[in-house]
């Protein structure tokens, strides 16, 4: 087991692990954040460079710093390392300095974007960027693509964190999709426009951390706090079948996969799960799913507490009516 | 213990020859009335006559079209968010080819309405939008014989087309608001 100690905080890992995951394992705000990361795709990582620290001790051996702040997610724990995340004023101007990058292209149309009230980019921005824009010239520009007949690519949005690629090349059988072109220039494609026909082709949807991939059979009917995340699971002979139902009323606007913390998918689902089951008769709804308070959805969804949760100075009072 | 020092206490007991005339009482009461047929009046006489509104008077709402004509409003659901009072409700639509001189943005409001009856004119919703699209105005919600003609739709909020007949709404945006629209690398924000 290594020792690693992040913001002050020590843990002990297995090796092989890296920074993020033993940050992920201590938990709390000194997790940083990850935008091309994903723990469930092998491979994933080493692009956004949103999850920036700086290693103060590399190890016990070698106490010497290193030189130029690392991506976590990327580099791996070393026994009796120290690690700074939020307690490093360089890292957080540096995060500043990476949503700048990640917004140079970035369209900011939240308003119209589906992906709005749940989008990683957002809360990044939101957490680390800077109110105001720099940018004066031109953005890229695409046409959007239907991928497929449930998929919507809008490469304006794209921040090339690969995940949708890695995604399809793991998750489905045959490369179908990738990037194209390099740089400034490079787009997510499905080759020659191939429609995406695979089982679980619409997990890249839940795994894109921005709105470049959206469900169609969802595009511009709601906005996500409008409607309620409601767990449910139903007997699927392709995928476990336990999804997040988005409701309104008794109509089912919306099936994703159930998201961790992290904002990482618990379960792949398949498309037919995903696209074809919208009837209430189709699930069943465990529950409200759990938001956390300073979600914009939570805004207005009321929930029964867990009993014990409640503090209420007048329960003795109800329980005993006085004579 | 009493609210104001007015309380009177009512008692039952037998009223004299003069107080059972009610003369002096009826007196009284027309001295209290003739007194204030002379005083200056509260009221006054609307519709003839209005009172002067303040230039940010929050009113009946607007919905705002740019320039060329076309609707602001992208039916992006944070004015319905920030209401306090849940008075404004709306569906959005994809915007076809051919339909961008009459929208924006590739998603619109397809019906938008806000119940007069519900909302308490705080303006937060103007302050939520991100598309500059919604404000209130001086205009006052007429008053109407049912509760459901209060419910309006984008045919009563939505500002005729015509240049003339454009609502003014500069008064309501500071000059801080109105320099940052003229910014080249904020125009996605207006
Ligand atoms: S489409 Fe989404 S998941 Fe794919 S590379 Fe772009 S941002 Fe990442
Ligand atoms: S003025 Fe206030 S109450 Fe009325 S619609 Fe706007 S946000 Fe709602
Ligand atoms: S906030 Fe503005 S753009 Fe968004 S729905 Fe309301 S009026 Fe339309
Ligand atoms: S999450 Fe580490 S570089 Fe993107």
């Amino acid at each position: 087991m290594l020792k690693i100690t992040i913001d002050g905080h020590s843990t002990e890992v297995e090796e092989g692990t890296t920074i993020l995951q033993a940050a992920r394992k201590i938990g709390g705000e000194i997790v940083p954040p990850a935008m091309c990361y994903y723990s469930k795709l092998k491979g994933s990582g080493g692009k956004c460079r949103t999850c920036l620290v700086k290693v103060s001790k590399g190890s016990e051996k070698d106490p010497r710093p290193m030189p130029k702040l690392v991506a976590s997610c990327s580099t791996p724990v070393q026994d009796g390392m120290e690690v700074q995340n939020i307690t490093s004023p360089e890292v957080l101007e540096t995060r500043k300095a990476i949503v700048e990058f990640l917004l140079i292209n970035h369209p900011l149309d939240c308003p119209v974007c589906d992906q709005a009230g749940e989008c990683d980019l957002q809360d990044l921005s939101f957490e680390h960027g800077v109110d105001t824009s720099r940018f004066e010239e031109g953005k890229r520009e695409f046409d959007q693509i239907d991928i497929g007949e449930n998929i919507k690519l809008h490469m304006n949005r794209c921040i090339l964190c690969y995940r949708c690629v890695y995604t399809v090349n793991q998750i489905t059988d045959g490369r179908i999709h990738g990037v194209l072109y390099r740089g400034d220039a490079s787009e997510i494609s499905t080759f020659i426009q191939n429609a995406i026909t695979n089982d679980f082709s619409g997990n890249v949807i839940d795994v894109c951390p921005v709105g470049a991939l959206t469900d169609r059979s969802f595009r511009f009917k709601s906005r996500v706090w409008f409607t309620r995340p409601m767990d449910a699971h139903r007997d699927c002979p392709k995928c476990s079948g336990k999804v997040t139902l988005w409701m309104s009323a008794n109509d089912i606007y919306r099936v994703t996969a159930r998201k961790d913390e992290f904002n990482e998918v618990e379960e792949f689902i398949c498309n037919e799960c995903r696209f074809e089951k919208k009837n209430a008769e189709d699930w069943i709804i465990e529950g409200p799913r759990t938001i956390t308070r300073t979600s914009i959805i939570s805004v207005n969804h009321y929930q029964k507490l867990k009993q014990g949760s409640i503090i209420n100075p007048v329960a003795k009072k109800i329980e005993k009516p006085s004579e | 213990m009493s609210l104001t020092n007015r309380t009177k206490v009512v008692s039952n007991k037998r009223m004299s020859f003069l107080e059972r005339l009610y003369l002096p009482a009826i007196f009284k009461g027309m001295v209290i009335t003739m007194k204030h047929v002379f005083m200056k009046k509260v009221t006054i006489k609307y519709p003839e006559k209005t009172r002067e509104f303040s230039e940010i008077y929050r009113g009946r709402h607007v919905l705002k079209r740019d320039d060329e004509g076309r609707e602001r409003c992208t039916a992006c659901g944070l004015c319905a968010l920030a209401c306090p009072a849940e008075a404004i409700t709306m569906v959005a639509a994809e915007r076809q080819p051919g339909e961008e001189n009459l929208y924006r943005e590739e998603k619109y409001a397809k019906v938008y309405e806000i119940n007069m009856l519900r909302c308490i004119y705080c303006g937060l919703c103007e302050s939520a939008c991100p598309k500059e699209a919604i404000f209130l105005t001086k205009n006052i919600v007429d008053s109407e014989y049912g509760r459901a003609q209060f419910i309006y739709g984008k045919d009563k909020l939505v500002e005729p087309v015509e240049k003339d007949k454009r609502i003014d709404v500069s008064k309501r945006q500071t000059p801080e608001v109105l320099a940052f629209k003229k910014l080249p690398n904020e125009r996605h924000n207006i």
